[in-house]
């Protein structure tokens, strides 16, 4: 039973359409076309593309591996602040990268606390560069997502297990062979796969904490073709490579079933932890994961602060733009993922096409795009709409996530009564679909709001100086070494992505939405 | 008179046909083994199954091909049949004018259904604020306001306690005595049947029979019906 689609939403599909093919081909065609006149691949590429290999497998095995003890213990023990230290996990995803980089380089850095504390003891500075950092930043972006995996699979064993477990007299390793290991086999390859995939096309975090021979990325090597040699026809290669692998990790994605974003009978009576050693494990795994994601953030308010009223006139323009790309880019989300979710109720191809920017590269996307306007108009103007416009995109498969099950579930259950009762599609829209909808609508619009405020990707292409958004001011502030006042910029620009995402959540998303 | 003349359904696997008429203002009990397509039946003749071949009439006017909210008719689903987020007034006035822009004398006809469907003073509520008996009773208030000649019924009750679905039967007569409507309703138990229905309508084996006195059939049942009546 399926009404009609109007010739209007038809028409918008058509148009959304075309600029997602648009954006996701037509770059890559471009990269492609310009790959072949390009010159030889040279040790550097290989190393480049070794390197991004090498970090992705590093930051998807430690931090699922260090996920697994802390989702342990936050599985199965209760203890007040539980509930908002899951919470926390989350936070992580809307957080802009250079805000936790500036924050571990606070703590982990030359001058951090934790070299302080050694030089104290008379030890050697550690270094925060090169491999072990970018290896450390992803992990702390990772950790709180491969913990809220994992728990999932946690919460799915049965009750009964856990109960037949206590019952029978299961000591650690009985439970962890009988139980947990089973559900581990079944979670990890996924967790493990999805932050790999993040982890491949990492640039801001390569830009900032790696770089040199020995830590670069393809993303980072793009983005260097272009910005210090103006070699396109390299930067191109690099692109297409760098598209081949995303191509590659979109097959073994299809392959894996991945674990869904939502944690379903998390709270319900477990049956009493066991005690003894694993209690202090268990206090020790939740307490250094949350110091060790707190303790950054907290170091960048505590330098940040007292900035704030001293910040150049530069950062605010910055922040000023910043707020309009992501304000532009909000409202292409809108629209994209509106119109392809109400396409999507009836047909399949709107959420492979939305999905499809799950694996694309910003970079790639970006070289394609200044390949395409370069002829024709200075890039240098094109900056901000193109930022928002690839942000929006990149936003699209999580609103796509978080709208198409509510919309699908929506349709399901008051399709039938719609139809009987009458309701035009306007109607059906308004009185029904959209009550259902808002909070999704209003959680992905935040998201992408936050996304697209803390981005720094497509932008170090097209901008150029005097045009920065914030986040690429406080690269311009840290490549200064001006730490101090990076750290107030880190400061507004937080107060900035939460804002924008708590705001549009509660505006969009209503109160008391769903029932 | 509601008429299936030579109907088919397939569906994957799944065929049922029925040759069949129900007269106005008859009560029919659907009755039937579990999947024999009771509930496909009625989806047919309240358009949301296309016919594979035959048509419906009404009144010796072909229905089959009319879009759902056009046809002659009202259905209560097993469940769903109220919108969660709208008030159980909005739910019910829903019956009146789809896009929820009453004139007075709506309103006025709307408070009038909830009255005698027993809901005054629970406009405002949320279904998830009301009982399952209020649950229902708004259902049968869309029902009575629509006053559409031929009732379906697809076991809307069916998660009720058996005082509480005895007290919504009743109501359904009631409404049905009213309006003169014509009922077609599934149900598993005989002794609704018994209570509300004249006539009983066996669907089995992938084919409807046409509707029987209920108490003749109920005390001499064809196979399939005993079977799963157990008698």
């Amino acid at each position: 039973m399926t009404r009609p689609a109007p010739a209007l939403l038809k028409g918008a599909a058509a148009l959304v359409a075309a600029a997602l093919v648009l954006l996701n081909l037509g770059a890559l065609g471009a990269v492609a076309w310009r790959a072949e006149g390009g010159a030889g691949w040279g040790a550097a590429d290989w190393a480049a593309l070794r390197f991004t290999l090498w970090q992705a497998f590093l930051s998807a095995v430690f931090s699922v591996a260090l996920a697994i003890p802390v989702a342990r213990a936050l599985a199965r023990r209760r203890f007040p602040g539980r509930g908002a230290l899951i919470v926390l996990m989350g936070a992580p995803f809307i957080l802009p990268v250079l805000v936790a980089v500036i924050g571990l380089l606070a703590v982990m850095g030359r001058n951090g606390l934790l070299n302080d504390l050694l030089a104290l003891a008379g030890l050697p500075r550690l270094s925060i560069y090169g491999l072990q950092g970018v290896v450390l930043a992803h992990v702390f972006f990772n950790l709180p997502l491969a913990v809220r995996l994992l728990l999932q699979g946690w919460a799915r064993i049965p009750a009964e297990h856990l109960r037949l477990a206590a019952a029978l007299g299961f000591g650690a390793r009985a439970r962890f062979r009988h139980v947990e290991g089973p559900m581990l086999a079944r979670v990890v390859p996924g967790a493990l796969a999805v932050v790999f995939l993040i982890c491949l096309t990492s640039f801001a975090v390569a830009l900032t904490l790696g770089g040199g021979p020995r830590a670069t990325t393809l993303e980072l090597a793009i983005y260097q073709a272009f910005r210090f040699d103006f070699d396109l026809g390299r930067a191109a290669m690099l692109a297409a490579v760098q598209a081949g692998i995303g191509l590659a990790a979109l097959l073994l994605l299809a392959r894996l079933t991945l674990p869904e974003g939502r944690i379903a009978g998390l709270d319900r009576d477990a049956p009493p932890p066991p005690g003894g050693l694993s209690r202090v494990t268990d206090a020790l795994a939740i307490g250094a994961s949350a110091l060790f994601l707190l303790v950054p953030l907290a170091m960048v308010l505590i330098r940040g602060l007292p900035w704030l009223g001293d910040l150049s006139a530069g950062v605010w323009w910055a922040a000023l733009r910043s707020v309009a790309t992501a304000a532009l880019s909000t409202a292409l989300l809108g629209v994209f993922a509106g119109v392809l979710t109400l396409m999507a109720l009836t047909r399949r191809w709107p959420e492979a096409l939305g999905m499809a920017a799950l694996t694309a590269s910003p970079l790639v996307i970006g070289t394609g795009l200044f390949l395409i306007v370069n002829p024709w108009v200075d890039p240098a103007h094109l900056a901000l709409p193109v930022t928002a416009l690839v942000n929006a995109a990149m936003a699209l498969p999580f609103a796509l996530r978080a709208l198409l099950p509510a919309a699908r579930r929506a349709e399901a259950d008051f399709a039938r009564l719609s139809a009987s009762l009458g309701l035009s599609m306007a109607a059906h829209a308004r009185l029904v679909l959209w009550p259902r909808l808002r909070r999704p609508a209003g959680f992905a619009l935040g998201l992408g709001a936050a996304l697209s405020m803390g981005d720094l990707g497509v932008i170090v292409l097209f901008a150029q100086t005097g045009g920065e958004t914030l986040p690429m001011q406080m690269h311009r502030l840290m490549g200064a070494y001006r730490s101090g006042e990076s750290a107030g910029a880190a400061v507004l620009l937080l107060a900035l992505s939460l804002g924008a995402f708590v705001a549009l959540e509660r505006i969009v998303g209503g109160r008391h939405a769903d029932t | 008179m509601l008429t299936l003349e030579g109907a088919e359904i397939a569906q994957g696997g799944f065929r049922l046909t029925a040759e069949l008429s129900v007269p106005e203002g008859a009560r029919v009990a659907v009755m039937g083994p579990s999947g024999a397509g009771k509930s496909t039946l009625l989806g047919a003749i309240a358009g949301f199954l296309p016919l594979t071949r035959g048509r419906i009439l009404w009144q010796g006017r072909r229905i089959d091909t009319l879009a759902p909210a056009a046809l002659p008719l009202s259905i209560l689903f097993q469940d769903h049949n109220l919108f969660p987020h709208l008030s159980l007034f909005d739910n019910v006035a829903l019956g009146l004018d789809p896009s929820l822009r009453l004139s007075p004398a709506q309103r006025r006809a709307v408070l009038t259904a909830l009255e005698e469907t027993g809901l005054s003073g629970l406009e405002d509520r949320k279904p998830a604020q009301l009982s399952g008996g209020q649950i229902g009773r708004a259902g049968l208030a869309r029902v009575l306001l629509r006053a559409r000649p031929l009732i379906l019924l697809d076991e809307p009750f069916a998660a009720l306690g058996p005082a509480l679905k005895r007290q919504m039967l009743a109501l359904v007569g009631r409404i049905a005595g009213e309006t003169g409507a014509t009922l077609l309703m599934i149900t598993h138990d005989p002794e609704d049947a018994r209570m509300l229905c004249d006539l009983t309508l066996v669907v089995a084996e992938g084919q409807a029979s046409p509707p029987a006195p209920t108490e003749a059939l109920l005390a001499d049942p064809p196979p399939a019906l005993a079977a799963y009546l157990g008698t």
